[in-house]
């Protein structure tokens, strides 16, 4: 294991997953090799169906890679990977639970009293701007307030590495920035490992450090890598102005292009 | 509509009825009155009855047997229902096992069973607890067994990224999960307790609604099996409006909408 790898928070190591049988199933992702550093945001963009969601599930241990390796701060996860935060596309706040409850529980799954728990999750709504919302059950809440607590019971667990599977997806566009700028304040005061998956070419350049490009499945690969030279604090919506950014999107979406006119003419194909 | 136009319409059907069925009884179109009134009684005959019935307090004990039997079958049903349900959500191999089985005992008419629960258990309360017994206990099972197999997937990969062990899941993901089906089920399975206790009542025992409604008829007392019915109508609706409370007690987390489509 070379040093690298072994001081990553996530290494994939030539990963491919195959759905179904091994001969005939389904190859969604196939020599992935990724490295994401402590301290370290990264965007994974790609079309639709390109397997992006698929590799960070591999990296959360959800799913077993049919080959490869995933090491995680240099150590081959072999079970769900606890180490990180899971931040999911659709709701996955339990409905029965209200939102303090909701994050509180993520608390008290690691042995921390209930009082204990109950006090800091408030302190998390806070953070999130949810205060006034603390005993709302998740039906009562908008779809961007119901994200905002999924993210403070990401967060109230101090995870190592943060995986986000487009956690701002369902959301309307204004909310969509706010939730943008809110991650990353959360995200800057103590600077997780954190792997993004969008489709948004825009917000992960305006979030992220690097950008990694998935190219059209099946057996999507990784086809590109770029770092984005932004400097930080960044506000969501100002990033987009500056020229850099539209230098960087410019040089990312010639490669996005061609990936998701090949996603769609094979939608269309099949 | 209007709630309070709703409740007069309501109350008018019920009345339009009542009057049909004294005008019919009282003023018969063919036959005499005295005939027509030994088979179709008349309804103030009925509510004297009723009143009677209360007023001498004969009632109060076969309503309070049948109210504990009814207790004592959902309770016993629901309790053997959840515990099973989880079991065999769980365990796979369990339930590919039993199905066949569980759906030939389930698809057995229970009234076939009273005489052999009355041989087993007596004619005291423990027959028909055991008749409500079985039609609960199928309803809450299969329910519980639903509600934990059709955990929401996100939900459930979410909580085990929180790190929770079997048991933490089980109590804040597959329990509260199962619970809703088993409140969406609830009416019924009350209901059923109920039927079978009185109807245990009614084929061989000394107390309850059901026996008091078979002895009427066993001396063709019109009137009296009207009475009975009547009051069991109305404390099978009393015991639905104290569900219906509990349900929305314990499911306040639901949306309202289907909390409404329900009431």
């Amino acid at each position: 294991m070379d040093q690298a790898t072994s001081l990553a928070a996530v290494a994939l190591n030539d990963v491919a997953i195959t759905f179904g049988p091994k001969v005939g199933g389904y190859t969604a992702v196939s020599g992935i090799d990724l490295l994401v550093r402590p301290g370290e945001f990264v965007a994974i963009v790609g079309p639709t169906g390109s397997g992006k969601s698929t590799i960070l599930n591999a990296a959360a241990g959800l799913l077993k890679p049919s080959a490869g390796r995933v090491r995680i701060f240099g150590s081959d996860l072999s079970n769900l990977n606890l180490r990180a935060g899971y931040l999911f596309q659709q709701d996955a706040l339990m409905p029965w639970k209200t939102a303090l409850d909701n994050v509180a529980v993520a608390l008290e799954s690691k042995g921390v009293s209930r009082n204990d728990a109950l006090q800091r999750a408030r302190d998390w709504l806070g953070r999130v701007g949810l205060s006034a919302f603390v005993d709302r059950y998740p039906h009562m809440l908008s779809g961007g307030q119901r994200k905002r607590v999924a993210l403070a019971q990401v967060l109230i667990r101090d995870p190592e590495i943060l995986l986000m599977d487009e956690p701002f997806g369902p959301l309307d566009a204004q909310t969509r920035q706010i939730m943008g700028n809110l991650l990353l304040s959360l995200w800057a005061a103590d600077r997780k490992a954190e792997m993004f998956v969008t489709h948004d070419l825009e917000e992960a350049i305006a979030l992220a450090d690097r950008v990694v490009l998935m190219s059209a499945g099946p057996a999507a690969g990784i086809i590109g890598d770029f770092s984005v030279e932004l400097p930080r604090p960044r506000d969501i919506a100002e990033v987009r102005m500056e020229p850099t950014f539209h230098h960087i999107h410019k040089e990312i979406w010639a490669s996005l292009r061609v990936e998701v006119q090949k996603a769609y003419s094979q939608g269309e194909a099949t | 509509m209007p709630r309070l136009k709703l409740t007069v319409l309501q109350i008018g059907v019920g009345l339009i009825f009542l009057l049909l069925w004294h005008v019919l009884t009282v003023y018969p179109i063919t036959g005499t009155a005295k005939q027509v009134q030994f088979f179709f009684s008349t309804p103030l005959d009925v509510l004297k009855r009723c009143w009677t019935l209360f007023a001498s307090g004969e009632i109060w004990g076969h309503l309070w047997i049948t109210l504990v039997e009814t207790i004592l079958a959902f309770l016993i049903g629901a309790g053997g229902g959840i515990i099973f349900g989880f079991l065999f959500a769980r365990k796979e191999l369990l339930a590919a096992v039993f199905d066949p089985y569980i759906k030939a005992a389930n698809a057995l008419p229970r009234v076939v069973l009273a005489p052999i629960f009355a041989l087993w258990f007596g004619l005291g309360i423990w027959s028909k607890v055991a008749l409500g017994f079985t039609l609960v206990f199928f309803i809450v099972f299969f329910n519980v067994y639903q509600g934990v197999r059709e955990v929401s997937p996100v939900v459930l990969a979410n909580a085990r990224m929180l790190g929770m062990n079997e048991r933490q899941l089980l109590r804040h993901v597959y329990w509260p999960s199962a619970l809703t089906w088993v409140f969406s089920s609830l009416h019924t399975s009350v209901g059923f307790a109920l039927v079978g206790a009185v109807v245990g009542e009614y084929l061989g025992s000394s107390a309850g609604l059901g026996y008091k409604i078979h002895e009427a008829e066993s001396v063709f007392d019109v009137t009296g099996v009207f009475a009975g019915m009547l009051i069991l109508s109305i404390f099978v609706i009393l015991i639905d409006m104290l569900v219906t409370r509990i349900e929305n007690r314990f499911l306040v987390w639901r949306p309202q909408t289907s909390l409404a489509a329900r009431t």
